[in-house]
C-alpha cells in the first residue's frame, strides 16, 4: 500500500457532505473547488494498483489506474465542475449535493481494480442518481425516480448475482476481459448494459432524465451510461454481439428522437444513440475502434452536457420543455442558442469540433475491420444524427416558428458553464491532439484529410437539406412514443390488476359455495381440526380403501402416460 | 384520437429580427444550395480513397446521407402511426399543459 494514494472519489464524496452542512456563502468555493482537486488527485496517480485492502476474505483493489481510467476520471471531474457552475446559485443544495456523490461514484467506478469495489460505486450511482432525479420536484419527477430507481436497483442485483458468480466460480474478482463463454459472463454483461441503456430497457433514460431539474438533467446526462462504456471496454472488449447492440441502439436513439416532442427527451433519445456509437466501437474491439469509443465517450460528455445545459437555460428561463410551445428564442437568448448550435454540430461530427475527431475513429475501426455492413449503418446513422440532434434540436427550439416568448439569456455562471462546454467542443475539434494522447492505446489516425472532410461534409448538409425538404413531415405534434416500457407501466400493471380481481372474484364464489360467507380461513381450518370436527374423527375403513385405490389408479394412469 | 398530424404552421413574422425575414430566408437558401453543390464538385478536385466499392461512386455521401435521412424519417412517421399517443397518456406525466398561459400565440 502506497502512503497518500487515496481514491480521488473520496473528494467528491466529502465535498457532497460539506455542500450539505456548509454556509450557503461558502458552498459555491466548495462546488468549485471539489472538482479541481479531483482532477489534481486523478493526475497525480501513478499507474498500477494503487490501494489494496481485504474485504470479506477478498483482496479488495479500490484504485487502480491506467489511461483509460484516467481519461473517464478526468472527463468526469471537469463534467461536475461544469455541472456545478452551470447550478452553482440556482439548484438546491440537495441536488448539488447528490449530483456530486453522484459523480463521485463514477470516479470510484472508474478506478475500480475489482468487480466488489466497481458494483459498491455503482449502486452509490444508482442511489445519488436517483436522488437527483427525485430533486426535479414534480410529481412526474417523483413517479419516473421510482421507475428509474427501480431499474437500476434490479440492474444492480443482476450485476452482482454474476460477479458472484465469477467469484464462485474462477475465484478472481480482477477487472479483467472476461470471455462470454459461462452464464457469469452473460449475467455481467446484462447487468452493465441496463445503465448503458441497451435494448430492451433503452426507455428508462429518456423515461427519468427530462424529468430532472434544468440542474439534475446536465449531471444526468453525463456519469451513468458512460461508466457502462467504460465497464463494457474493460470486461467484454471485442464481444461482438456489442456491435449489434449498439447499432439497434444507434438507430432507436434517431427514429424516437424524430418523433418526440420534449426538448430533453429529444436528447435523451440522443444518449441512447451516442452510446451506441461508442457501444458498437467496443465490438469492433480493435485498438483503433476501442480508442474511438473511448473518445468518443469523452468528447460526447462536454457536448451533450453542453446540449442539456441549453435545454436547461431554456427551461429555467420560459418553464416550458416541448417543442411546439417553443421557438425563435434565437432572437432573446443569443448566448444559449450559439452555445446550443455548437453542441449540435458537436454531437452530429461537424469537422472542427469535438464529434469529428472522435467519432471517425470509430467507423474507421469498422472500415479497417472490413466490417462492410456495419460501415454503411454508422454512415447513415451520422447523417440520422445530424437530423434529430443537430438540426432538430436547434431548429424547433430556437428558430421554427415564433412563439413569442422573449426570454433574456440565463445568468452569468449558466453562461459561464455553456461558454465553457462550447469552447471545450471546438478546442478539442481543432486540436485533436490535445486527446489523442490521452486515449488507451497509441493513435495513429489524421482525421482531418481532404477526402474526409468532404465526404463527412457532404453527409452532414445533404441531411441538412433532406431535413428541410421533410419538414411538412416533422411538425411536432403534442404526442410522445410508445415504447417497450409499456409493458412494465401498462400491461403489467393490467395483468396484476386482472389477476387480483380474478382472485377476489374466485374468493367470492368459494363463499359462496361454502355457504358460510362470514368464516375467515383461519375459522375454517380451526373448524376443520377442532376436537370432532372432520379430520379429527375415525373414518371407515371402507372410505380409506376406496381413496387408496383412487390413488393407485391415478398413478397408474400418470405412469402410463409417462412412460415411453 | 391523435391529436391532429399537423396542427397549424404560424408563418415566420414577416417583420422583427433580420433572421426572420423572408429575403434573409431566400438569401440563405442561394447559400445553402451553393454549397451543397461546392461540396459535391469538391469531390473532383481531392483524391478519395473509398474502401469500399458503392463509396467510390461520385457524390456517395451526398445521395447516401440525403436517401438515409429521408428513409429515416418516413420510417419514424410510419413508427409513430402506430405508437403516437397524447402526451398525457400516462398518468401524472404531463406537465400542466402550456396552453393556459399561451394567449400571446
Amino acid at each position: 500500500m502506497i502512503e497518500l494514494s487515496f481514491p480521488p472519489a473520496v473528494i467528491l464524496i466529502l465535498a457532497a457532505l460539506l455542500i450539505a452542512v456548509a454556509r450557503p456563502s461558502i458552498r459555491p468555493v466548495i462546488v468549485l473547488l471539489a472538482p479541481l482537486l479531483t482532477l489534481w488527485a486523478i493526475w497525480r496517480l501513478p499507474d498500477g494498483v494503487l490501494l489494496t485492502t481485504q474485504f470479506l476474505g477478498y483482496p479488495i483493489e479500490l484504485v487502480e489506474a491506467g489511461r483509460l481510467q484516467r481519461l473517464f476520471a478526468t472527463v468526469f471531474a471537469i463534467m461536475a465542475f461544469a455541472g456545478g457552475l452551470f447550478g452553482l446559485r440556482q439548484a438546491r443544495w440537495t441536488e448539488l449535493s447528490a449530483g456530486y456523490a453522484y459523480a463521485a461514484g463514477a470516479v470510484g467506478v472508474s478506478f475500480a481494480g475489482d468487480l466488489i469495489t466497481m458494483f459498491m460505486f455503482w449502486e452509490f450511482m444508482a442511489i445519488f442518481s436517483a436522488v437527483v432525479v427525485w430533486c426535479g420536484g414534480t410529481d412526474a419527477a417523483r413517479r419516473a425516480g421510482v421507475r428509474y430507481a427501480l431499474m437500476h436497483l434490479i440492474g444492480g442485483v443482476v450485476l452482482k448475482i454474476g460477479i458472484e458468480g465469477i467469484m464462485v466460480h474462477t475465484g478472481s474478482i480482477d477487472v479483467r476481459p472476461l470471455d462470454l463463454d459461462t452464464v457469469d459472463a452473460w449475467v455481467v454483461l446484462v447487468g452493465v448494459l441496463i445503465n448503458a441503456a441497451a435494448p430492451p430497457v433503452s426507455a428508462w433514460l429518456s423515461d427519468a432524465y427530462p424529468e430532472a431539474s434544468p440542474f439534475g438533467g446536465v449531471f444526468l446526462s453525463a456519469f451513468t451510461t458512460k461508466t457502462a462504456v467504460l465497464a463494457l471496454i474493460l470486461l467484454f472488449p471485442g464481444a461482438e454481439i456489442l456491435v449489434w447492440i449498439g447499432l439497434y441502439m444507434i438507430f432507436y436513439g434517431i427514429i424516437y428522437a424524430l418523433l418526440e416532442n420534449d426538448m430533453r427527451r429529444i436528447l435523451a433519445y440522443s444518449i441512447v444513440n451516442q452510446v451506441g456509437f461508442m457501444v458498437c466501437g467496443v465490438g469492433i474491439g480493435t485498438e483503433l475502434a476501442i480508442n474511438g469509443a473511448a473518445a468518443h465517450a469523452f468528447a460526447h460528455i462536454i457536448y451533450k452536457a453542453l446540449l442539456f445545459m441549453s435545454a436547461g437555460a431554456v427551461l429555467y428561463q420560459t418553464g416550458r420543455r416541448k417543442c411546439t410551445d417553443l421557438g425563435g428564442l434565437y432572437q432573446s437568448m443569443p448566448i444559449t442558442t450559439v452555445c446550443g448550435i455548437v453542441g449540435a454540430l458537436a454531437i452530429s461530427a461537424f469537422p472542427l469540433t469535438s464529434g469529428f475527431v472522435t467519432k471517425s475513429l470509430i467507423s474507421e475501426g469498422a472500415a479497417q475491420q472490413g466490417l462492410v455492413v456495419v460501415w454503411y449503418l454508422l454512415t447513415a446513422a451520422s447523417a440520422g444524427v445530424f437530423l434529430h440532434a443537430g438540426i432538430k434540436f436547434p431548429w424547433f427550439v430556437f428558430f421554427h416558428k415564433d412563439s413569442g416568448l422573449r426570454p433574456a439569456d440565463p445568468p452569468w455562471n449558466m453562461r459561464a458553464a455553456m461558454l465553457l462546454f462550447a469552447a471545450a467542443c471546438i478546442v478539442l475539434g481543432c486540436f485533436p491532439g490535445l486527446l489523442y494522447p490521452l486515449l488507451p492505446y497509441a493513435v495513429d489516425y489524421a482525421p482531418y484529410t481532404g477526402p474526409h472532410v468532404i465526404s463527412q461534409l457532404q453527409l452532414l448538409l445533404f441531411a441538412g437539406l433532406a431535413f428541410f425538404v421533410m419538414l411538412p413531415a416533422m411538425e411536432r405534434t403534442r404526442t410522445i412514443t410508445l415504447d417497450l416500457d409499456w409493458f412494465y407501466r401498462v400491461l403489467a400493471i393490467r395483468v396484476a390488476n386482472g389477476v387480483l380481481a380474478a382472485w377476489q372474484q374466485l374468493g367470492h364464489l368459494l363463499r359462496q359455495l361454502w355457504g358460510r360467507s362470514g368464516a375467515s380461513l383461519a375459522e375454517r381450518l380451526q373448524g376443520w381440526f377442532r376436537p370432532h370436527g372432520p379430520l379429527a374423527q375415525t373414518w371407515p375403513t371402507g372410505s380409506m380403501t376406496l381413496w387408496v385405490t383412487v390413488i393407485l389408479v391415478l398413478l397408474v394412469v400418470m405412469a402410463q402416460r409417462t412412460s415411453p | 384520437m391523435n391529436a391532429g398530424e399537423r396542427d397549424r404552421q404560424v408563418p415566420p413574422a414577416a417583420q422583427g429580427h433580420w433572421l426572420s425575414r423572408p429575403g434573409t430566408i431566400r438569401r440563405l437558401w442561394v447559400a445553402f444550395a451553393v454549397v451543397l453543390a461546392l461540396t459535391v464538385v469538391a469531390e473532383a478536385f481531392v483524391h478519395m480513397h473509398p474502401r469500399f466499392r458503392v463509396e467510390g461512386w461520385f457524390g456517395f455521401h451526398a445521395g447516401f446521407g440525403f436517401l438515409a435521412c429521408i428513409g429515416m424519417v418516413l420510417f419514424a412517421k410510419g413508427l409513430g402511426f402506430f405508437l403516437k399517443r397524447p402526451d398525457d397518456h400516462y398518468p401524472g406525466t404531463s406537465e400542466p399543459p402550456a396552453g393556459e398561459e399561451s394567449g400571446r400565440d
